[in-house]
């Protein structure tokens, strides 16, 4: 019996924003491969991610880890339909080495390019999870890099920004109050852990930007992890011994009250009934509880992929990838660029010759990629 | 054999193709701040004017540097990325070696190319062929006693005439010397090396001072 899914569009995508060197392929919105190498511990006792570092290691593992997730998938390059790679935001220079193999690689196929937005990857990944995103969809993207509210009624052409955060993204204030702690890099996993046996009103941590004037979808974070930063230090500079469980469970609460709190408020006030929520810090194990608790509470659907779906990877570029091709979007130039500013309301960088007349949107948009 | 030769390792964007006897076609642009997209483009040309298409290419070799590293790993990664799916094995060549090639000097003489920073890349030479140390960054001044007095080519010594007094071009590598280069040695039996870049320097990264007190004192 014929598979229906073989119609589906066959991608490979190829992720190197960050650190994470990640190859995967999927079949529309099936998962095949997901293949990835770090270089996480190479930055860890520089405390952060340094570019050059993450550049040099992604020149290493681009070319074994294409060849992994071939493996993986059990497919051939040559019956891919496409190649997508994450042309922005991210890293300049690493984000340079993804594109620089992905066009290698199109190229040499012959297969069509599609220079692809790493923040819309991150809400279309969800697809591999819990099949087609639902239109609307609410997205709440948090990790070190990123902290925003966007909402997208067709992730291959319409991702509109709600908010952001206005200082440090809520991954960044994981790493810094896990410095202060002594807790090592990076900070997520380890405050997570520590928070599970701690007292989340042990402290009351202050809420950013939550006041009646405040902005209703943007998010700050610097005033709370100085307020952490502060109240630590007043502990030792007491000689008191630092409650590092009730610290990281209050400061986990603190930040995961206002990003639940105002994704479900942007929810009520668009009137979508969907949320999505993606970034290496949707791994955290509070913030997905209380999403579940005030979602279920306001009538509203939340759909959260596998952790490992949410970090970094190639498979969620893959999976924006294949939408394009499954919704006709015209396929980049072989001149694209690395854009480490790429705007979020460009979910792809569509050639320059192709003109498809429902495109036009974004199509204009584009005008200042090469400034 | 039909060789194909990239390096993006100097501000130039080069390309070539060797057929094993001469070089049949070729494309070189200088834009420091745009390999990255002009490099696909350019391969693109010059097959096309060759009148051929990749996956007739038998081998790829690439300028592994020393360069400025952004754009090194443009032409670095395209080659590795081209041999896996084309099946054909990458070499690497120094990219000052085919600085040097081109010049067809028969004497001693320093290639130097730009490393930013007030250095230089550089290497001596006791000719065109034959390289007589390993390529290291270092300031103009710092090297002054060891390259005096020698011709000097490439950017590099161009850009500091107060120790490079016999400086003169090519001031940028070219593919098809590299191509040339490469072809000449694969022919004579050779074994080139593998396609890895030459940063020559650690990546800029600093160990953060101890957690710095917000507490106003
Ligand atoms: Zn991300």
């Amino acid at each position: 019996m014929a598979d229906p899914r073989r119609d589906e569009p066959l991608v490979l995508g190829i992720e190197t924003s960050c650190d994470e060197t990640g190859v995967g392929i999927v079949r529309g919105t099936t998962l095949l491969a997901d293949a990835i190498a770090s270089s996480v511990d190479e930055h860890a006792r520089f405390g952060g991610v340094v570019p050059e570092v993450a550049s040099r290691a992604h020149l290493e593992a681009m070319v074994p880890t294409i060849r992994r997730a071939l493996k993986e998938a059990g497919v051939s390059a040559k019956d891919l339909d496409g190649i997508a790679v994450t042309a922005g935001p991210g890293l300049a220079g690493a984000l340079l080495v993804g594109v620089s193999a992905a066009k290698a690689f199109a190229y040499a196929l012959g297969k069509p390019l599609y220079g692809v937005n790493h923040l819309a990857s991150h809400i279309c990944v969800d697809q591999l999870e819990h099949g087609p995103l639902p239109e609307p969809t609410m997205a709440l993207l948090v990790s070190g890099g990123h902290s925003s509210l966007l909402l997208s009624t067709d992730i291959t052409a319409d991702v509109k920004p709600m908010g952001a955060t206005i200082d440090d993204a809520a991954g960044e204030a994981f790493d810094k109050v896990a410095r202060v702690l002594n807790l090592g890099f990076p900070g997520g996993p380890v405050i997570d852990r520590y928070a599970r046996e701690g007292d989340p009103e042990a402290i009351a941590f202050p809420r950013g930007l939550t006041g009646p004037r405040d902005a209703a979808y943007d998010f700050s974070f610097s005033g709370l992890k100085t307020a952490v930063a502060r109240w630590i230090e007043a502990k030792r500079a007491a000689g008191e011994e630092v409650p590092v469980r009730d610290v990281s469970a209050s400061f986990q609460e603190a930040v995961v009250d206002v990003l639940t709190r105002k994704a479900v408020r942007a929810c009520k006030d668009q009137g979508v009934d969907h949320l999505m929520i993606g970034g290496g810090v949707a791994a955290n194990s509070r913030l997905r509880a209380l999403a579940q608790e005030r979602c279920e509470a306001a009538g509203i659907r939340l759909r959260v992929p596998r952790p490992k779906l949410c970090t970094d990877n190639g498979a969620m570029v893959a999976a924006l990838g294949a939408e394009m091709v499954a919704r006709n979007r015209a396929a980049s130039d072989w001149d694209l660029s690395a854009d480490s500013s790429l705007p979020v309301t460009d979910p792809h960088v569509p050639g320059h010759q192709h003109t498809h007349g429902h495109d036009h949107v974004h199509e204009v948009s584009k005008e200042n990629l090469y400034s | 054999m039909l060789l194909l030769a990239l390096d993006t390792a100097t501000p130039a964007v080069t390309v070539a193709l060797h057929d094993g006897t001469a070089v049949v076609a070729s494309s070189s642009q200088v834009d420091a701040r745009r390999h990255g997209e002009l490099l696909l483009p350019a391969v693109d040309r010059v097959l096309a004017e060759a009148g051929t298409r990749l996956d007739a290419v038998t081998a790829v070799v690439v300028g592994t540097g020393p360069g400025p590293y952004t754009g090194l790993r443009v032409g670095l990664m395209t080659a590795d990325t081209f041999g896996l799916a084309l099946g054909v094995p990458v070499h690497g060549l120094c990219t000052l070696d085919a600085l040097a090639f081109a010049t067809d000097l028969d004497g001693p003489f320093v290639v130097a190319t730009d490393a930013r920073r007030k250095e230089v890349y550089w290497a001596r030479y006791a000719d065109s062929r034959t390289r007589v140390t390993e390529p290291a960054v270092d300031r103009p001044a710092d090297i002054a006693d060891e390259v005096a007095g020698l011709p000097a080519v490439g950017a590099g010594a161009l850009l500091y005439p107060d120790t490079f007094s016999e400086a003169h071009g090519p001031e940028h590598v070219s593919a098809a010397a590299l191509a040339s280069l490469a072809a000449g040695r694969l022919a004579a039996g050779e074994e080139l090396p593998a396609p890895r870049p030459l940063y020559l320097r650690r990546p800029d990264a600093q160990v953060p001072k101890n957690y710095k007190v917000v507490t106003p004192k």
